[in-house]
């Protein structure tokens, strides 16, 4: 296998984790993995996208030019990247806040409205977890289970007790777009 | 028959290769005396400076480095901070330490690194040939102030110890002179203060010296001494600039 | 059992010097080196060990001068114009033969340029940088892995030639997260007993560390002696990782992130049936000179990749005398290289 994937929306939408989380969990299954984040001037409610690689082999760019897959959060992001999507790529889109219908031949379009699923179990922070729940079931890189250990070993390493309380609500966002 | 006046064992056997009337040979003297009378010889790590003094470890008897041009105070942060219990000093011109090294011994002082500076204001360049220093005074003639020296074009003398005297990392700031007996029995003491303070980890102390240089400033060894009193005196009053163990 | 973890690449450095038993890490804010600093800010007191943010780079660098004075191992981070700050303490640290590792997370030049990951700075490093007549050890990481092994190593190297060692890395590794192997050692950071350092003459000669030599030839005969200690790094340290050059035709040379799309490209080439290999260079300096001068005689070209305007080519081309041609592309200014770029390349010399 081998998975050119860029996450991209608003900075506080939770994307750097995103991207962190699928990297973990694909390290965890044997594979080859690079995680690379937009960095730079720091600003909160700035654009932050990043870029993950998945494969058996060696990798080489960790700068994914033409991703195979994208998860984009917002309208700025949809811009800017959907054109760079490879044939036959897939593409999730938070409906919730992007209108836009997107008519590309040879693309997969999931729209789900992830925000507020989050929204509903409590917290639209967990946002990210929804649209990377729906990720994982369209690519199958990880069952929900690894996912879901995956996840609960990555919050408990972080060893602030209301760490711990996100657990739950992590969980259940992830469980929520592996079947939506 | 008790001994009252000896060779200090912190110098070593040599001849101090400053020009006669120089102030530096009394200010190494003093130095060793304090040293050898707190019996920290073995636990002293100096740090020499570019300029007169860049030769020091030629006559200081005991474990010295040579830092870059004003870089002493960084240099003794990586030593004090690595061996706390060691007995770190470091000696500046004022080139090497109000200009080149402004903002090193600023944030060292601010830091209150536990550490001695020994401070030579003689208002001048002396090693590169006699150019102008941050302390130079006004109308002072140097190689690189020809006509005197220009408040409009070179800014005015630094009085860098009341600067940095107003930070609160220092503990202690003296300013002294040698230019005559009685001032260099208080210039010693305020080095001995100086490394007292270190040694009961006070934290930053420094002792500004006024100290002659008659080659950079064109006068005779007899004259230099007046002109410490007569011209640099007045612009650098002697006296305690700070000290945080009368203040509490 | 080693264990996998995943890290950034700024992270595997400090990492690895804390697995190295470094004890005083001086730095200053720049971006895109800032998480290593953090990650020592954070480590360094649980350890016992000494962090200062310093007020300067240059104040920095002779912090790390005077903690290695004490014997300690010792390190300073910044990125490209940080380091330009730093080349006079590097160059007084050689002329003292004071061992230090100085990490360089390269970003696009010249002047404050961006935060791009970048290659600008291989003549900075190579050539000694800072003032006189001096080498450092210039390590390349290629991955998050070797921003850990080539940082322990590093350490090594700065005590056995009693040398400032650089890890010349980038922006894209230093940011980037890759899973890593690493061993968690009994690490050692008692200060070794080395018969040059200064910490108060008790019981022994005072001693000086200095770099002013005025004496009648003391300076040339000071020379002649760290050119010794520079050969000796030559014939034993040099470091180049070869990939699928025994049957090339043409060989990539590339070093660090550049390295990472030469490979790519190799195996995309291969796949097309171009006999393409590649070369890289671990060890800048010294640089690998055997290894491409005898593989260049093999060889119908050489094709040099550098995220710069071709700085590392110099040296491939005084390795190669003139034994083959050597060509270059290469993108400034924090810009990537593209896989496909780079096969073009290759197209157009095999034609």
């Amino acid at each position: 296998m081998f998975e050119e994937l860029i996450i991209a929306g608003y900075g506080g939408q939770g994307i750097m984790f995103c991207g962190t989380l699928l990297a973990h969990l694909a390290m965890e299954e044997g594979l080859n993995v690079t995680f690379f984040p937009s960095y730079g001037a720091e600003m909160r409610g700035g654009t932050a996208n990043c870029r993950v690689v998945i494969s058996r082999e060696e990798i080489g760019s960790p700068m994914v030019k033409n991703p195979s897959s994208l998860i984009i959060f917002n309208k700025p992001s949809l811009i800017k990247f959907s054109g760079q999507l490879k044939e036959k790529g897939l593409l999730i889109i938070n409906s919730s806040l992007v209108e836009e219908e997107i008519v590309k031949e040879g693309i997969e379009v999931i729209r789900v409205p992830v925000t507020q699923i989050a929204q509903k179990l409590g917290n639209d922070k967990v946002a990210n977890m929804v649209a990377l729940g729906v990720y994982i079931r369209q690519k199958g890189i990880v069952s929900l289970e690894s996912a879901i250990k995956g996840l609960e070993s990555i919050l408990l390493l972080k060893d602030k007790e209301e760490k711990k309380n996100l657990i739950e609500i992590n969980r259940e966002a992830l469980k929520s777009g592996f079947n939506y | 028959m008790k001994k009252l006046f000896s060779y200090p064992d912190s110098l070593k056997k040599a001849r101090f290769s400053y020009c006669p009337g120089c102030g530096h040979g009394i200010v190494h003297r003093l130095l060793a005396e304090v040293i050898d009378e707190f019996k920290i010889r073995e636990k002293t790590i100096g740090i020499a400076p570019v300029g007169c003094a860049v030769f020091a470890y030629h006559y200081w008897n005991f474990d010295v480095t040579e830092a870059a041009h004003g870089r002493p105070p960084a240099v003794a942060t990586g030593i004090k901070r690595v061996l706390p219990d060691r007995i770190v000093f470091t000696y500046q011109g004022d080139g090497d330490l109000a200009s080149i090294g402004a903002a090193e011994i600023l944030h060292a002082a601010n830091r209150g690194e536990n550490i001695t500076v020994i401070f030579i204001n003689n208002a001048i360049y002396g090693m590169t040939g006699g150019q102008m220093a941050p302390t130079t005074l006004i109308g002072q003639k140097t190689w690189t102030s020809p006509g005197g020296r220009k408040a409009e074009l070179s800014g005015y003398p630094m009085k860098i110890s009341e600067a940095l005297g107003q930070l609160d990392g220092v503990h202690y700031i003296e300013r002294v002179a040698v230019n005559n007996p009685e001032n260099v029995l208080k210039a010693k003491k305020a080095i001995k203060k100086a490394f007292k303070n270190q040694i009961a980890n006070k934290g930053f102390s420094l002792v500004e010296v006024l100290s002659m240089c008659p080659v950079g400033w064109a006068v005779t060894s007899v004259e230099a001494l007046r002109w410490i009193e007569e011209k640099l005196i007045p612009v650098y009053p002697l006296g305690v600039i700070r000290d945080k163990s009368k203040s509490t | 059992m080693k264990k996998r973890i995943l890290i950034r690449g700024n992270d595997a450095i400090g990492e690895g010097a804390i697995q190295s038993g470094c004890m005083a890490y001086f730095g200053y804010p720049i971006t895109p080196q800032n998480e290593l600093t953090a990650y020592m800010a954070k480590i360094m007191p649980k350890i016992g060990g000494v962090f200062i943010q310093a007020e300067s780079e240059i104040a920095a660098i002779n912090m790390v001068f005077g903690a290695s004075l004490t014997g300690v191992r010792t390190m300073t981070s910044s990125s490209s114009p940080g380091i330009s700050l730093k080349q006079e303490g590097i160059s007084y640290m050689a002329a003292c033969q004071l061992p230090g590792v100085i990490v360089n997370v390269q970003r696009g030049g010249p002047g404050l340029g961006n935060i791009a990951g970048s290659q600008g700075d291989y003549f900075q490093a190579t050539r000694g940088g800072g003032h006189g007549d001096y080498r450092t050890i210039v390590l390349a990481p290629y991955s998050v892995q070797e921003m850990f092994d080539l940082t322990c190593l590093s350490f090594e190297l700065a005590d056995k030639y009693r040398s400032p060692v650089m890890v010349l890395s980038d922006g894209v590794v230093g940011q980037m997260l890759e899973p890593i192997h690493k061993d968690d050692k009994n690490v050692e950071r008692k200060i070794k007993d080395k018969d040059w350092i200064l910490d108060g003459c008790k019981g022994r000669e005072p001693r000086m560390v200095r770099s002013l030599l005025l004496g009648e030839e003391e300076l040339e005969k000071y020379n002649w002696e760290l050119n010794n200690k520079y050969k000796r790094i030559k014939e034993q340290e040099i470091r180049a990782e070869l990939y699928n050059v025994e049957d090339a035709e043409i060989v990539i040379i590339a070093y660090g992130i550049a390295a990472r799309m030469g490979k790519q490209a190799v195996k995309e080439a291969r796949r097309q049936g171009l006999k393409i290999g590649m070369i890289r260079p671990i060890t800048l300096w010294p640089f690998p000179e055997q290894i491409v001068g005898n593989i260049a005689q093999k060889v119908n070209s050489i094709l040099v990749i550098e995220m710069s305007l071709g700085q590392m080519i110099e040296d491939v081309k005084l390795a190669v005398e003139g034994k083959t041609k050597v060509h270059f592309y290469g993108r400034p200014g924090g810009s990537v290289l593209e896989v496909e770029e780079i096969l073009d390349k290759l197209r157009e010399i095999s034609n």
